[in-house]
């Protein structure tokens, strides 16, 4: 019953009963008498005390178990939803998504107790129903006074009732032989326990990691049959000292005591079994077995010690991501590798035949239903790695509301587009950006209340997250209908902190003044607040975006609100690009930021502030010569007009001359690694036909 | 990178270390053979705009693609005279990945002990920088600079 191997399940579980309980929470605190989703809370926080209970994460159970009990009252009708309540829940279900945290960091739920939520909660449960709910929380105090009787009058060390047969004694003198310490041990569980042989288990594991369990009473099959009360002894060889093996013990949740003794097998042998005192045991702390008080409470802060000491030592146990992919996906991949196999034996069956009869024909053939397959093969496994943007967009309810409170404004959420499919890779970065988007616009978009009633707007702030997909893009807009961005403060602001000159502000396009923004360092917000405006701001999320391949843009209408709009590759890993000569050398240019190709006439090629441009169909176009940016050499090609490929960032186009235009085709992006630093210009590379390697220039840089 | 040389450092003091043992220019130098992941011969390297002077490039190695350092251009040698010896020798560190070190001929690989390994001192640095040493190993009648692979691959921008 080993329960580790299940941890990765129970997180994935963990986490959608969370996500269950928070959408739960928000909708009870808008409407207390729904019953379905009271119904609902009541399910997932039963199953998540379950699981948690079954997974030895003992502190999370018992605040599970407590909300729980408090539902129970509410379905059975004893209780009403009141306001404070749902607070209480939220910080409850705060500090379970901290125990999964700590939980998918080390595998160990954390010492934090969060005893205040639990009689918070068990204190409104009491005085809603009358009844003495609370008796729950409390055990604690209890349990370490009768701790404390424990030890010290030894009265429970019922290990030294263990008989030991004759050949028991050989192993015994074959341990002092290897100058093992023998002790007895005897463990108590706590009354709450549910899955005693479970803990037990975890028990005798803990401990035939630091030594060896000799004899248990009652036997190893009794206790996996959970045929004892709460209490069983063993004998136990270990070169540990004393302290080791109860912190051993002890970090198994639900053990309410271990005690720990030096094991005298005969009267004889007793002198060497002394021998070792657990002091000079480099390990051994100075605590003093008397202050079994104190054991109780410094017993969750050993919890570390000994799963440093035996798991930990291994590996990180850590849980490797993983992406739930709907079976029917799977089946077909698995129909594709089939036919892949199919096409694969189709040419070996072609080699082998009669060389007179290949014929070419049969041999393309072959080839393009090669291709078909390993395009369809591209698609499926590309969908796999899809995700709708659900997963993190929907905890942002959550935090509006939080806002609400915290800020004192009156605002909410509009969600659209959450099935919205993007790469998994992309959905795990893209959760920090957009939450900071939605906390600016809260903090600074919006205006507060009685302004925005002043002002002749919705009482009510109003925050759109759209989300959509458009051809090979998919767009994300956090709007709101706030305040907008003022252009006068944002320059004035700018020249304070010397970031552009008077002059340039004069000269400076909406746009460009907008753009300032996400320069570093650079917050207008005029009092800093706890939910934005440190100053680290969209200059981060900027980062983050076009780290991921995208880019972001801004809209503001003063008075009217701002839109913030994040385009986002669809996928990362392989995308259309042209191929382009320069010299001697090949790049790709990502066909989605490529807006034409024009053959330019040399004479057509104007200067504008020593600057090339063109003028094409009444837009000028800044000319961006590719081989002096590359350095390429330009060997002796000499044409008799530019190609130029127009490329576009955001509103800005750029033409990118090259020398000679390959074609089109889907590349697959490889990093070219950290060590080599290139200022940006080269997005990465990628395995052309023949085995070359070609770059791929990043436009974003470029324009 | 603490550890990394800890771990050099242990296995130096006691058994034997296998290096493999290559050429640049008229030097011999030994590069800790648990570094290195594959020796292949010189082939296209795709060259990387802007990159640090001593990057060729890169390769592409089995659809992986790998930066090439010259180790020529990184100890201030001449540039690389690529010759039927050139090769390059791919070097997988433990937590990075993998890099390409153009030499100009891989001679052998020899087992030294501790007692055959010095540590490297001031004078010894005529044209290498010290740091990219990890001690002067003998063999027979030559002198191998043993090369501090992790620092030779990792470099502050101070060039």
């Amino acid at each position: 019953m080993d329960v580790s191997q299940y941890l990765e399940i129970f997180i994935d579980e963990t986490k959608e009963h969370l996500q269950t309980l928070s959408d739960q929470f928000m909708v009870i605190e808008q409407e207390p008498e729904n019953m379905d989703s009271i119904n609902e809370i009541f399910r997932a926080a039963h199953s998540l005390k379950g699981m948690a209970g079954t997974m030895g994460f003992k502190r999370m159970q018992r605040l599970t178990h407590d909300m729980e009990n408090v539902f129970q009252e509410i379905r059975s009708g004893n209780m009403t939803v009141q306001p404070e309540l749902v607070d209480v829940l939220f910080r409850g279900l705060d500090a379970l998504e901290a125990y999964l945290a700590e939980i998918l960091e080390t595998a160990n739920e954390g010492t934090e107790e969060n005893e205040e939520i639990i009689n918070t909660l068990n204190s409104i449960a009491e005085k809603a129903t009358g009844k003495s709910g609370g008796a729950k929380a409390e055990p604690k105090p209890e349990e370490a006074a009768k701790a404390a009787e424990s030890p010290a009058s030894s009265g429970g060390a019922k290990y030294q009732e263990i008989k030991i047969t004759e050949y028991e004694q050989g192993t015994f003198e074959k341990a002092k032989k290897e100058n093992q310490n023998i002790y007895g041990i005897t463990v108590y569980l706590e009354e709450s326990c549910i899955l005693k042989a479970a803990r037990a288990f975890l028990v005798f594991k803990a401990l035939e990691e630091i030594g060896e369990v000799i004899k248990s009473v009652p036997s190893v099959q009794d206790i996996e049959d959970e045929k004892f009360e709460l209490d069983f002894s063993l004998v136990y060889f270990t070169e540990e000292s004393m302290e080791t093996v109860k912190a051993a013990i002890e970090s198994v949740s639900e053990i309410k005591e271990a005690i720990v003794g030096p094991f005298e097998a005969e009267a004889p042998k007793e002198e060497k079994t002394e021998e070792k005192p657990a002091e000079t045991q480099e390990k051994a702390q100075p605590k003093q077995p008397e202050k079994a008080a104190a054991a109780v409470q410094t017993a969750p802060k050993k919890e570390k010690a000994p799963a440093q000491k035996a798991p930990a030592q291994k590996s990180k146990p850590t849980v490797g991501r993983t992406v739930r992919v709907d079976i029917e996906k799977l089946d077909v991949l698995m129909n594709l590798v089939s036919e892949l196999i199919i096409a694969k034996n189709g040419l070996v069956s072609m080699n082998s035949m009669d060389e007179s009869r290949t014929d070419s024909a049969g041999f393309n053939e072959q080839i393009e239903y090669l291709e078909s397959v390993t395009t369809s093969l591209h698609e499926s496994v590309m969908k796999v790695r899809m995700v709708p943007i659900e997963s993190v967009v929907n905890r942002f309810p959550r935090m509006i509301r939080d806002l609400n409170k915290k800020l004192g404004k009156k605002m909410e959420l509009h969600m659209s587009g959450e099935e919205t499919e993007l790469d998994r890779t992309v959905i795990d970065e893209i959760g920090d950006p957009l939450q900071h988007l939605l906390r600016n616009s809260a903090d600074h978009g919006l205006e507060p209340n009685e302004e925005r009633v002043r002002l002749g707007k919705d009482e009510i702030g109003h925050i759109y997250l759209n989300a959509y997909q458009d051809g090979n893009n998919v767009n994300i807009e956090v709007r709101d209908d706030g305040a907008g961005i003022d252009i006068e403060k944002v320059k004035n602001k700018a020249i304070e902190k010397g970031t552009i000159t008077p002059e340039q502000a004069e000269t400076m396009s909406d746009k460009e003044v907008i753009d300032l923004l996400f320069k570093p360092s650079f917050s207008t917000a005029e009092k800093i607040t706890d939910v934005s405006g440190r100053g680290v701001g969209l200059d981060v999320v900027k980062t983050k975006i076009e780290g991921l391949g995208g880019n972001i843009e801004c809209k503001t209408e003063l008075g009217e609100g701002s839109c913030f709009t994040i385009h986002l590759p669809l996928t990362l890993a392989i995308i259309q690009a042209l191929m382009v000569e320069l010299g001697s050398e090949k790049y790709a240019i990502p066909l989605g930021s490529i807006q034409a190709i024009e053959d330019v006439a040399f004479e057509d090629v104007k200067h504008v502030q020593t600057k090339e441009v063109i003028n094409l169909r009444g837009s000028v176009i800044p000319l961006i010569r590719l081989d002096q940016i590359l350095e390429v050499d330009p060997g002796d090609f000499h044409p008799e007009s530019l190609t130029v490929v127009i490329v576009q960032k955001g509103d800005k186009q750029a033409g990118l001359v090259v020398d000679n235009l390959i074609g089109q085709q889907e590349i697959v992006i490889k990093s070219i690694g950290d060590y080599i630093h290139c200022s940006k210009l080269i997005s990465g590379a990628t395995i052309l036909g023949d085995g070359e390697v070609a770059l791929i220039l990043e436009v974003n840089t470029l324009v | 990178m603490e550890d990394i040389n800890e771990i050099t450092n242990v296995a130096v003091a006691g058994e034997g270390k296998q290096f493999i043992v290559v050429r640049l220019g008229s030097e011999q130098y030994g590069i800790d053979i648990k570094y290195v992941d594959n020796i292949v011969r010189q082939q296209r390297i795709t060259r990387i705009p802007s990159a640090q002077p001593y990057f060729k490039g890169v390769t592409n190695l089995r659809g992986e693609i790998i930066p090439v350092m010259s180790l020529r251009l990184k100890f201030n040698l001449e540039p690389d005279e690529y010759t039927n010896a050139t090769r390059i020798i791919i070097i997988k560190p433990e937590s990075q990945s993998a890099i390409g070190i153009i030499v100009d001929e891989v001679k052998e690989v020899v087992i030294l002990d501790g007692d055959s390994i010095e540590k490297p001192t001031a004078s010894d640095s005529n044209d290498v920088q010290i740091q990219y040493l990890s001690g002067i190993g003998k063999h027979g009648d030559g002198l191998i600079t043993l090369l501090n692979i992790t620092s030779v691959i990792n470099e502050k921008e101070n060039v």
